[in-house]
């Protein structure tokens, strides 16, 4: 962890790379391309919010995509209800956070915990995939916004500049503001996860009982951990809804739910890096594999999943530190030679 | 300071403590000896909050912490040694030390942990899990008193360590006591080292206290092998 809570100097180089990647991009890519780059930096903000929650939180949730969709449904609804989309960017981050917050609540509280967590948290999800698919139908509407079963709400008005709904947002600017949304949550995490809360969450994802012991109620920190994942989780549903301009009972999708962890698993938890990684890595893959029919994607994608879990599991960007760091450092020789030791 | 009357816990439908009293004054160390298995971690444990009070009542420092949760007697200033150290393996050393600071209010308690064990100063940046048994062990005792507790409990402190930490360990408990006015409920094997520190002796057979001993009768075989055996 200490190798991972780098100092200011790798978080300065980490910004300054991602500015330069986000104005460098769209000058060598070609439109299509940045369509889909624009996709993957909202899943990659996504894929930071489980990494935040399973990798420093140790919290396994499952169904990470329901704060994300709930995101997309609250900010398609409150936008064609408001035109403005100033409050329903809000509405956004501070819905999912709640419900997050409501869910924990129970959870935790209830000392749930491991695998009964995620499925809990995976029904759920479920659960809000049902109840969206059923309402289709003239007689589900919120305000002016037709919640439209499985179809959908199609349209979903665009971000606009605060108090200009006739200024909206272009394809180019949804791109960078994703780009740097992506590069806001990635260093407020960063500092989030340098400060003394950030340490009791990572004390309590190493040993919940001994943080306890030295005073922390570990309940509440894991609370908040999950709340704040939520909440990131419900910007990047935003943003999603924004980028296709349309959001339907899919995102709460078992597809949806799983490819999330998958991104995190290939990319490395216990790191902000990993997520993003493997969740750029994974939908560059599909994009390519979809574009082809010689194999199955999913096959493909599957088969990469379990060569990961068995040979990489820690994944890409612990392992690649892991190797510069023995690069780097000659083995340490403890000063207080023991004697004897505790088995 | 600690007041425990009736005392019953145990795991699940297993009882383990059978009506425990003691009390304690402040800068009192009351050491706790017996065999395996007679509940001695069981009672730590249950004073900690990490072992439900099925019967009886714990105070502490005139409050009833009885139904209390493990954080919340943390943060009323019980402090809690476990035996294997239970340090955070991944955090540095100095993390480790701040974990243990963080409910504590003012100053930072850290330079006074380091003056009394200035092994961890060369240690600080290193990994817990980088640390020797033995550092292990300071780390963990100069965590839990970075936290400032009026009452430390240590479960088994010196298993697996080498004499000379031993002597450190205990040098510095009695220098605590006296200065701070440190309360140490001591749970060990080793009699030399509870003969060191401790006021008096309790020892527990079956989950109960069954006599009650001053350090010096440790010397005496005859009563060492009426209550204990050995």
């Amino acid at each position: 962890m200490t190798a991972n809570w780098q100092g200011n100097g790798g978080l300065v180089a980490a910004t300054v790379l991602g500015l330069v990647l986000l104005l460098a991009l769209p000058q060598i890519v070609d439109p299509v391309m940045m369509i889909e780059l624009t996709s993957y930096v909202i899943m990659a903000i996504l894929a930071l919010s489980l990494g935040l929650i399973w990798g420093y939180g140790g919290i396994l949730c499952f169904g990470q995509s329901a704060f994300f969709g709930i995101g997309a449904y609250a900010y398609a609804i409150a936008v064609i209800n408001f035109g403005d989309s100033t409050i329903p960017l809000l509405l956004s981050i501070v819905v999912p956070g709640l419900f997050a917050a409501l869910l924990g609540y129970f959870l935790f509280y209830a000392r749930i915990t491991d695998v009964y967590f995620g499925v809990i948290t995976l029904t759920v999800t479920l659960i809000l995939y049902k109840v969206m698919g059923a309402t289709s139908g003239s007689q589900y509407v919120i305000g002016a916004a037709p919640l439209g079963g499985y179809n959908g709400i199609p349209a979903v008005p665009p971000l606009n500049l605060p108090g200009r709904p006739d200024v909206a947002l272009s394809f180019d600017g949804l791109f960078y503001l994703s780009g740097l949304t992506l590069l806001a949550v990635y260093v407020g995490l960063r500092l989030m996860l340098k400060s003394r809360f950030g340490q009791v969450v990572v004390a309590i994802r190493e040993n919940e009982r001994r943080a306890e012991l030295l005073g922390y109620d570990a309940r509440f920190y894991k609370l908040a951990t999950f709340a704040i994942g939520g909440a990131i989780a419900g910007l990047a549903g935003c943003l999603f809804a924004n980028w296709g301009m349309f959001i339907s009972p899919d995102v709460f999708g078992l597809a949806q739910s799983a490819q999330v962890i998958i991104w995190v698993i290939v990319g490395g938890t216990g790191t902000l890096l990993g997520p993003i990684v493997g969740c750029f890595a994974i939908q560059w893959i599909a994009t390519k594999l979809g574009a082809q029919q010689l194999l199955n994607a999913n096959l493909v994608l599957g088969t990469i999943l379990i060569g990961f879990v068995l040979l990489v599991p820690k994944g890409v960007v612990p392992t690649v530190s892991d190797a510069l760091r023995r690069l780097k450092f000659r083995p340490y020789v403890a000063p207080l030679v023991e004697q004897r030791r505790v088995p | 300071m600690i007041e425990v009357k009736n005392l019953h816990s145990g795991y699940g439908r297993i009882p383990i403590l059978h009506g425990i009293n003691f009390t304690m004054k402040p800068g009192e160390v009351v050491g706790i000896l017996g065999h395996n298995g007679m509940g001695k971690t069981t009672l730590l444990r249950t004073l900690v909050g990490q072992i439900k009070t099925t019967q009886g009542r714990i105070e502490f420092d005139g409050r009833d912490v009885t139904s209390a949760s493990s954080s919340e007697r943390a943060r009323a200033g019980i402090g809690y040694v476990p035996q294997g150290r239970d340090i955070f393996p991944l955090l540095s050393v100095m993390e480790n030390l701040k974990m243990g600071e963080i409910m504590r209010d003012g100053a930072s308690a850290i330079p006074e942990m380091l003056g009394h064990f200035p092994v961890l100063k060369d240690l600080l940046e290193r990994p817990g899990r980088g640390l020797s048994g033995g550092q292990q062990q300071i780390l963990a005792l100069a965590r839990c008193l970075a936290g400032r507790p009026k009452l430390v409990l240590l479960d088994e402190p010196t298993e697996g360590i080498q004499p000379s930490i031993v002597d450190l360990i205990a040098e510095k408990l009695g220098e605590l006591k006296v200065t701070l006015g440190l309360g140490i409920i001591l749970v060990e094997q080793d009699i030399r080292f509870i003969r060191q520190l401790a006021d008096r002796v309790l020892i527990i057979q079956k989950g109960a206290f069954v006599a009650e001993i001053s350090p010096d009768q440790l010397y005496d075989r005859e009563i060492v092998d009426a209550h204990l055996g050995i």
